[in-house]
């Protein structure tokens, strides 16, 4: 898991960054997207991997450090609001591209 | 009694107030209001910390490291006041404006950018400056995008899709720094950087630069603001010119004093700083419309803030703020003005427009004591700015000598001549000469340009006290210990 999440992180930011930089505003969408999680998984990483039991007093080490799930949880709800909007705003440009060629 | 979080929930939940009520009557009178009442409560944060005092507030009572912390000095309680007034202001003007019949949402939207801000500047907690980073850019985004045509969905969609990978960036950021620390307290985080693994570090620091720098607008990161600026109804454009951008320098102020401080004059943030004036005055002096010319002239003077935070040393950072809360007023003022002249004669174009001045000399006077403040005459604020920033940074290189520090100071001078000479082009253009058609903005438009323009006479006149709030934030800044003491108590 260690060799393997930052791995995968790399491939995230990667894949989001290319399809970013293309013309299209479906693509862009999605590379926005997949840069943000890219990031939340990031945060997991930063809190170190291995932990198995949950942080909770009496548990037998080691424990999954609890802070990057919380920050993560917000930061995903976050990026969904914002995704959403973004889909929103794209869907709206789509329409004038329609009305008006 | 502690309001450190009146100023952040007052507007939130008047913002969900606004959105909820049905008629526009009632929505208007619960924004003034809760406008009101935050502008009050933000100046009572500005008594609270003067003279050194911080502001904690421990949400449900958690020690720091661990709770959620609201940590207000002198920097962050005066950028909290400024914003909450601007917002006042510009609150007022565009309901006279008209603009908030555009939508039912509109009033929220206002309140939540100002708790989103407020919140930015009183947080004591990386992670939640994330947040309230969010919050504000989500409430920007929609501001932004309020009956859009087809040009304005594009260019809102890159200013959202830029400010997105900024925020995924300070959130990669804030992911290294906890890796490095094990915290996201800023005041825990000062305390451990020090001693953590250098390279995650350094890396942090440099994307959280590259994430505030970009919604700053410093070179080589402005790109995108003049477009933004161009879009929305004048009252929209007058709050996001004033308060937006400094949102980003102060997150700037905030990571190079209290998280990793420059300590002295810093080369590289020089040319920075030297780049950002020398670009955006330039490319204001390109510019044929009025609001343009003024956005390109937001991203030379956000140059003279970084010029402030790079010499580093006291004198510096109080003039850089002072520099700051100066250009927030002066700029806003500027645009509302701007924003009036497109709602009474229709258009922003210097060719279109003539002999304003002598069709109503009121609005002429409005817009021409912001723009001598923002060129830099005297007696205005922006004058005692300059000569502060100048004198700073005499002092700076009288004590490290180096090429860096006169080149930025006299690009500054320059950059203050070509500022004239972009201000002398709309005054000649736009307000004199005969006046073609006699039409007249409404006095209701003007007396909120007035508010927003009389804080560069107060300050230019009697600048020696809020010189005395700066110079007292920047000692704050500069002295950490005190603020580690506050928010870490006895733990630390």
């Amino acid at each position: 898991m260690t060799v393997l999440l930052p791995l995968f992180v790399g491939s995230l930011f990667g894949a989001g960054t290319w399809l970013l930089l293309g013309r299209s505003i479906v693509r862009q969408i999605i590379g926005i997207a997949l840069i943000s999680h890219g990031a939340n998984l990031m945060i997991l990483l930063a809190g170190g991997v291995g932990g198995n039991s949950a942080p909770i007093l009496g548990n037998p080490p080691p424990l999954a450090d609890p802070l990057p799930q919380a920050l993560i949880l917000t930061a995903i709800v976050i990026g969904f609001g914002v995704l959403a909007f973004l889909l929103a705003l794209g869907y709206r440009m789509h329409a004038y591209e329609e009305e008006e060629p | 009694m502690n309001l450190a979080i009146v100023p952040v929930i007052l507007p939130l939940s008047t913002g969900a107030a606004c959105a909820a009520v049905e008629s526009e009557r009632a929505r208007r009178w619960i924004s003034l209001t809760g406008a009101l009442g935050t502008l009050g409560a933000a100046a009572w944060l500005v008594w609270a910390v003067r003279g050194g005092n911080v502001v904690v507030l421990r949400a449900g009572g958690w020690p720091a490291p661990y709770g959620i912390t609201f940590a207000v000095d002198g920097l962050g309680a005066l950028m909290c006041g400024i914003s909450s007034y601007v917002a006042t202001v510009t609150l007022w003007f565009g309901m006279r404006e008209a603009a908030s019949r555009y939508h039912r949402y509109w009033h929220a939207g206002w309140h939540l950018l100002l708790g989103g801000m407020n919140g930015a500047f009183l947080t004591g907690d990386l992670f939640n400056l994330y947040v309230f980073f969010e919050i504000l850019l989500i409430a920007s985004y929609f501001l932004l995008t309020l009956g859009t045509s087809r040009e304005q969905a594009r260019e809102a969609f890159t200013y959202v899709a830029l400010n997105l990978v900024a925020s995924t960036l300070f959130l990669v950021a804030v992911g290294l720094l906890y890796a490095a620390t094990g915290t996201v307290n800023m005041a825990d985080l000062a305390r451990r950087l020090p001693s953590a693994p250098s390279a995650l570090v350094r890396g942090g620091v440099v994307l959280l630069a590259t994430a505030f720098g970009l919604k700053a607008a410093i070179f080589p990161l402005y790109f995108w603001l003049p477009h933004a600026y161009a879009i929305p109804p004048g009252s929209v454009a007058a709050y996001f010119g004033g308060m937006l951008t400094k949102v980003g320098v102060y997150a700037l102020y905030r990571l190079f004093t209290t998280l990793a401080p420059l300590g002295r004059p810093d080369p590289l943030w020089l040319f920075v700083a030297s780049g950002t004036m020398v670009f955006g005055v330039l490319g204001a002096l390109a510019q044929e419309e009025i609001r343009r010319i003024l956005s390109f002239h937001i991203i030379s003077q956000i140059g003279y803030m970084i010029l402030g935070l790079a010499l580093g040393t006291r004198e510096g950072l109080a003039a850089g703020l002072f520099y700051v809360l100066h250009h927030i007023g002066v700029k806003t003022a500027l645009l509302l003005a701007s924003g009036t002249v497109e709602r009474t004669w229709g258009t922003g174009r210097l060719s279109l427009l003539s002999g304003l001045g002598s069709a109503q000399p009121a609005l002429g006077v409005l817009f021409f004591i912001p723009a001598l403040s923002l060129a830099g005459i005297p007696p205005l604020s922006g004058f005692w700015g300059k000569v502060a920033l100048l004198v700073a940074g005499a002092d700076a290189y009288a004590e490290r000598p180096g090429l860096w520090i006169p080149l930025a100071l006299g690009t500054s001078v320059l950059v203050s001549l070509l500022t004239l000479a972009s201000m002398v082009k709309i005054f000649t253009q736009a307000f004199w000469g005969p006046a073609p058609r006699r039409r007249r903005a409404a006095p209701e438009l003007l007396l909120p340009v007035a508010a927003m323009a009389a804080l560069t006479v107060v300050w230019g006149l009697g600048g020696r006290w809020l010189w005395e709030l700066t110079w007292s934030a920047a000692g704050q800044l500069l002295d950490r210990g005190s603020y580690l003491d506050a928010v870490l108590g006895g733990s630390r």
